[in-house]
């Protein structure tokens, strides 16, 4: 029992890092429509980023958080601008493809510069692991768990309460009116790329600093797709509900049926999901019209 | 001069290759291909065996994607499925030309299953389900240790006829490319068929088809049949040409290796294939001479090699996407039709 409820609260810990990602994912696909496969990359590029300015440049890891969520940032508005506007209107499958060009640039780019080696970045949080009893929560899982979701109540105050909030899901629900109201859509578009990468790279940098740093990291984003999936592609609650969901059954299933079954029981979730719930469980039913 | 093709009749419509010049061209082609192992140096023939495995395998995800907009990211585990089908059955004593259409046949039923979700959702839904299968695939691979050899790997007997074993490249060029000639035939004559019309329907838009009375289930499934029968062939071809494998070589790299010679040659025919896998097969080779020239300078650049693959790869879908999206086969229709017109121009 004590096992249980110790794989139970590492997976939903955990999960909390994997809404992170799945924010990350589900920002670009309500407001542009676009899944985004680079997800994991653009993650695994920021902590490379933070890494690079702590280590080699010896930052702060505040100020190297910062400095790398400018240069991802930067990027982003790179990539919206040189590839993503050229490409709209374009069917969803062309741009799908050039996210997955994307990857693959990111992908190589990084191990050309950094090479396959595991790095272990210096932590952002402190490593207090917490003891009840006789179950150990080790304190990067927590502190991790503990800034995901600073981080998901404060995208939804934002999306809530703020104008540009508004404007962005103005802009995600009906673009043609949103324009005609007078909200710019191509910054609205610009500013979710953005937030999108700046999500992903903090969830890039936690992860890399509890569980070190390699090309790797970016499949961590693989697994999100089931989370995704199970909640429904554009549902924000859903994605973070599912990600606590498949971070729960993820580590049970390493628990009790080893390590390798990790690699392989989220993508049998997808697979199941897709052909017999495939909106999810919160995600909108879209209805086709000729 | 000819400025254009003028159909007058459906029959003309209807032809497989639209001019008798054409004809000609793939004679002269075919002639030339045969007799390559005859001049060609052992480098061009080996690279030449890649690109025909390429190929095939690059018709198989043109007619998924290109034809049917079904868009899949397990094409590279495809290959593995025929590469270990044929391994297995060539151990038993199967001989290759029973051999290759089961590794066909195996994988095209595996597609179908891959191909399942597409009955419930599609575009990026479908993309997600591909992607998921090709890890399931692979982790596949990695542990049914008594059938695909588990990380070490597996060897695959040579392909024999009678005597005749195809051993090395000169003979196993004959293997590759009497599969691929054939199998891109096939290709072409798909397209003519009502299945190769119902693909190009169900692409441009499925609901109009099905009003039109295609039955969009059925053709998703074959869509994806079809295409991973190719990829079966690919891999069953690719296995007796290296007569051994790894789980290593059918990552997911690999299917976007796939996706981008689908992309760069053009969507939806058969000369983009050909023209993709060609061309993708040669951007790594150019890059390493250009990294083997510079090494003299840059001495750590060889290590960087499969990175920058891997960059130019996604590079040149983008690109392409971007700035050409019928890819080399409109370029070349371009050229012809220049060349045709000259010195009028168009």
């Amino acid at each position: 029992m004590t096992e249980f409820i110790e794989y139970s609260l590492l997976g939903i810990l955990s999960g909390g890092v994997m809404a992170l990602i799945a924010l990350s994912f589900v920002l670009i696909y309500k407001g542009t429509g676009v899944v985004n496969f680079a997800v994991g990359e653009v993650m695994m590029l920021g902590a490379y980023f933070y890494y690079a300015a702590t280590v080699t440049f010896e930052l702060a890891p505040i100020a190297a958080l910062l400095l790398a969520l400018v240069g991802i940032a930067v990027l982003a508005v790179f990539f919206e601008r040189l590839v993503l506007r050229p490409l709209s209107g374009q069917p969803a499958v062309a741009v799908l493809m050039a996210t997955i060009g994307m990857a693959s640039i990111i992908h190589g780019g990084v191990e050309a510069v950094w090479g396959g080696d595991t790095y272990s970045p210096p932590p952002l949080l402190p490593r207090t692991p917490l003891i009840f009893s006789d179950i150990l929560i080790p304190g990067a899982v927590l502190g991790n768990f503990a800034v995901a979701s600073i981080l998901i109540a404060g995208f939804f105050a934002f999306f809530r309460y703020t104008s540009v909030g508004i404007a962005l899901r103005a802009t995600a629900s009906d673009p043609v009116t949103a324009a005609t109201l007078g909200i710019d859509i191509n910054a609205a578009l610009r500013l979710t790329w953005i937030l999108s990468a700046l999500v992903g790279t903090v969830a890039g940098i936690l992860i890399a600093s509890s569980a070190g740093l390699s090309p790797l990291l970016a499949a961590a984003a693989m697994s999100v797709f089931a989370a995704i999936i199970l909640g429904g592609l554009d549902s924000i609650a859903g994605a973070i509900v599912a990600s606590l969901l498949i971070g729960w059954v993820e580590a049970l299933a390493a628990g009790y049926l080893g390590g390798k079954s990790r690699d392989v029981i989220p993508f049998v979730v997808v697979l199941v999901i897709l052909v017999f719930k495939p909106y999810g469980i919160f995600g909108t039913r879209t209805i086709e019209r000729l | 001069m000819r400025t254009g093709i003028f159909h007058e009749t459906f029959k003309s419509d209807e032809r497989m290759w639209a001019v008798p010049a054409v004809r000609l061209w793939l004679l002269i082609g075919a002639l030339v291909l045969f007799t390559m192992p005859l001049w060609s140096g052992d480098y061009l023939l080996a690279m030449a065996c890649i690109v025909g495995i390429h190929i095939v395998a690059t018709l198989g995800l043109n007619i998924t994607t290109g034809n049917a907009g079904l868009i899949s990211l397990s094409h590279g585990a495809f290959l593995g499925v025929g590469c270990y089908t044929v391994a297995w059955l060539g151990h038993r004593g199967v001989p290759f030309y029973l051999t290759l259409p089961a590794a066909g046949l195996s994988t095209a039923c595996l597609g179908v299953i891959v191909g399942l979700p597409s009955l419930r959702v599609k575009g990026v839904y479908l993309a997600i389900a591909t992607l998921a299968a090709h890890f399931i695939l692979t982790f596949v691979f990695r542990e049914w240790v008594s059938v695909t050899g588990g990380v070490p790997g597996t060897t695959i007997p040579r392909a024999t006829l009678g005597d005749f074993v195809f051993v090395g490249d000169r003979r196993n060029f004959y293997l590759i490319y009497g599969c691929a000639v054939i199998l891109a035939i096939a290709a072409r004559n798909l397209a003519r068929t009502y299945i190769g019309r119902a693909f190009v329907a169900v692409r441009d838009r499925d609901i109009s088809a099905e009003i039109l009375g295609v039955d969009l289930l059925r053709t998703k499934l074959q869509a994806f049949a079809v295409g991973a029968f190719y990829a079966g062939v690919a891999g069953g071809l690719l296995g007796y040409f290296y007569g051994a494998i790894t789980p290593e070589y059918f990552v997911l790299t690999l299917s976007v290796f796939y996706l981008a010679a689908v992309i760069v040659g053009g969507l939806g025919t058969v000369l983009g294939s050909i023209l993709g896998a060609a061309f993708m097969t040669f951007v790594p080779e150019a890059l390493r001479l250009l990294v083997n020239a510079s090494a003299h300078w840059f001495p750590g650049v060889a290590g960087l090699l499969l990175p920058m693959g891997q960059a130019v790869f996604g590079l040149l879908i983008i690109v392409f996407l971007v700035c050409e999206p019928h890819g080399l086969s409109a370029i070349w229709a371009r050229v012809r039709r220049v060349i045709h017109l000259w010195p009028f121009r168009t």
